[in-house]
């Protein structure tokens, strides 16, 4: 701060600026040096080494986790896996979040800063928290299953340790962010438009499908990028709704790098979570040019 | 009002999503109060004694207590480095400001599990494994681009005319900046410092990643307690944790309004 003090002013030089404006980002920059571009740039060298069958490094380079990668029908079909359950849990959230943002949208007041707070509280809390709840409501003991066995249902239904129980957790994990996104493209809705359409003799289901729904769209790609996007590389919900027994690249990314300790396949499968990542950006990009 | 009303079959559909959307919080409070040795919905019997039990955990005690003092140390480092390097990008404005901002908030934009491997490395070679250092570096660098970025926010929005005529009648510029741009960007630093702490207090998968048997954190401990065991344990202390956020979450709000603070 004593830097600002003796360089910034009015009557500064420009150099004096920039030189201060330097000096006051060192930390930030170091940390994101050190903590961030290092190790990001280390796990794609780490992809590539060499490692003997106890887990250590030779210091020399190999090409074969990615070659396993390529060749084992196992990382193909997690990769499909990923992706597939991916999608589904991005089209449930769409589908329930809509309402929720719409109604925001165009709500006023008071009670829209309230609803506002509960929409976002969840991301307050840690996800830990939130898939326990939904093992309350999941298990054979729980509240669904309890509810069943009340009207008269034998058995229980096997809502969780399987892909069903980890597609409804991370629907809902996922549901404030698609509502915020929601909400931050709903801008260019106006309601005059609507309006004039149902001024029009439009049937309220026509006013959606035709004005609000496209109108709409660009929130709609944004939100469902980051629910996609979020969807692929989350592990807590998938490990403990999916009971080890749903495979997922997120939850095999931990299982190599901590179970198995092999890291250079870890970081293979990483790297596939990135490009994965990578794609979606670019449908995205394509998506957003059509409908803009 | 140029409002269209709301119609009915809009807030049945949006009201059915809230219960879904809050429905996990919602259920914990009750198990919070079971009776039972193991989870089931609805509990047979209602007692405190998972609230009692938490006393003998010693290890959830101790992991609270680091994700406290942790979260902390995170919330008051990281203003101290974030708000000189909004300072700068913003009111110095150097060439390249804007790509550097991009850069410095690049660690929110990449999947926490590839973070999380990729420190995981760097720190088990670096020694830094399970320590407090090392735990402490991994939610600096995903809390930073959360508070540079508020921050910004609130400097960007305070008028230059007030610094200027501060300059103007001769102080300084660290007078400037203490006397007049620092009370202005209060709400800013409450709601950089509320986040930090939250998302530093909350983070579960780096947490997960760098720490180990010797130290952990809360929701580590939780994790770890989840996945080998079903029982109401974590209704008990998830309730207390709400409690807790909601507390944060009032504080921000009665001082800034939480909705402002995410909805631009």
């Amino acid at each position: 701060m004593s830097a600002a003090a003796t360089a910034q002013g009015p009557a500064q030089s420009p150099r004096g600026t920039t030189f201060t404006a330097a000096t006051l980002l060192v930390p930030i920059l170091l940390i994101n040096a050190i903590g961030f571009m290092l190790p990001v740039a280390n796990l794609a060298v780490i992809s590539v080494s060499e490692i003997r069958s106890s887990g250590a490094m030779t210091g020399g380079w190999s090409i074969a986790k990615w070659t396993t990668v390529a060749t084992d029908p196992f990382y193909w079909e997690l990769l499909a896996n990923t992706v597939r359950t991916s999608l589904i849990v991005t089209i449930l959230t769409l589908i329930v979040s809509y309402p929720i943002a719409l109604c925001l949208h165009r709500m006023n007041g008071a009670w829209k800063s309230i609803l506002l707070v509960l929409v976002i509280s969840p991301l307050l809390l840690s996800s830990v928290v939130r898939t326990y709840g939904w093992i309350a409501i999941l298990s054979d003991r729980g509240l669904v299953n309890s509810a069943l066995a009340a009207l008269g249902a034998q058995e229980p239904f096997r809502l969780m340790f399987n892909l069903t129980g980890v597609m409804i957790g991370l629907t809902e994990i996922l549901m404030p962010y698609m509502i915020l996104a929601l909400l931050a493209g709903f801008g260019r809705l106006d309601p005059r438009v609507e309006e004039a359409a149902a001024t029009l003799g439009a049937p309220p289901y026509r006013v959606f499908w035709r004005v609000v729904l496209p109108l709409s769209l660009p929130g709609v790609a944004l939100g469902s990028l980051l629910t996609f996007v979020l969807a692929i590389s989350s592990f807590i919900t998938p490990k403990l709704l999916g009971g080890g027994r749903v495979f997922l690249l997120a939850t095999e990314v931990y299982d190599q790098a901590i179970v198995t300790l092999d890291w250079p396949l870890a970081a293979t499968l990483s790297i596939i979570v990135l490009v994965v990542f990578g794609l979606a950006l670019a449908v995205y990009t394509r998506i957003l040019r059509q409908i803009g | 009002m140029d409002e269209r009303p709301i119609s009915r079959i809009l807030i049945w559909l949006a009201s059915a999503s809230f219960l879904f959307l809050l429905a996990p919080v919602l259920i914990v409070i009750p198990l919070s109060f079971s009776g039972d040795v193991f989870m089931s919905f609805p509990p047979s019997s209602w007692s405190l004694r998972w609230y009692a039990s938490i006393g003998q955990h010693p290890k959830m005690i101790d992991a609270f207590f680091f994700s406290l003092k942790l979260a902390g140390a995170v919330t008051v480092v990281n203003l101290l480095i974030a708000v000189p390097a909004a300072y700068a990008l913003v009111r110095l404005a150097p060439p390249g400001a804007a790509t550097l901002m991009s850069v410095l908030t690049a660690p929110l934009l990449l999947p926490t599990i590839v973070l999380a491997l990729a420190m995981l490395i760097v720190a088990a070679r670096a020694g830094l494994l399970a320590t407090p250092q090392g735990l402490f570096l991994a939610h600096l660098v995903v809390t930073l681009p959360y508070a540079l970025r508020i921050i910004s926010t609130a400097l960007a929005t305070v008028p230059i005319a007030v610094e200027e005529a501060a300059a103007t009648l001769g102080a300084t510029p660290l007078t400037v900046f203490r006397r007049v741009t620092l009370p202005l960007i209060i709400p800013g630093l409450v709601a950089a410092g509320a986040l930090s702490f939250l998302v530093s207090f909350d983070e579960v998968v780096l947490s997960l990643f760098m720490s180990g048997p010797r130290l952990s954190t809360l929701p580590v401990e939780m994790y770890h307690h989840v996945e080998s065991r079903a029982d109401p344990l974590v209704a008990a202390i998830s309730v207390l944790l709400v409690l807790f956020t909601l507390f944060i979450v009032i504080v921000v709000d009665r001082s800034l309004g939480l909705a402002r603070t995410f909805v631009k």
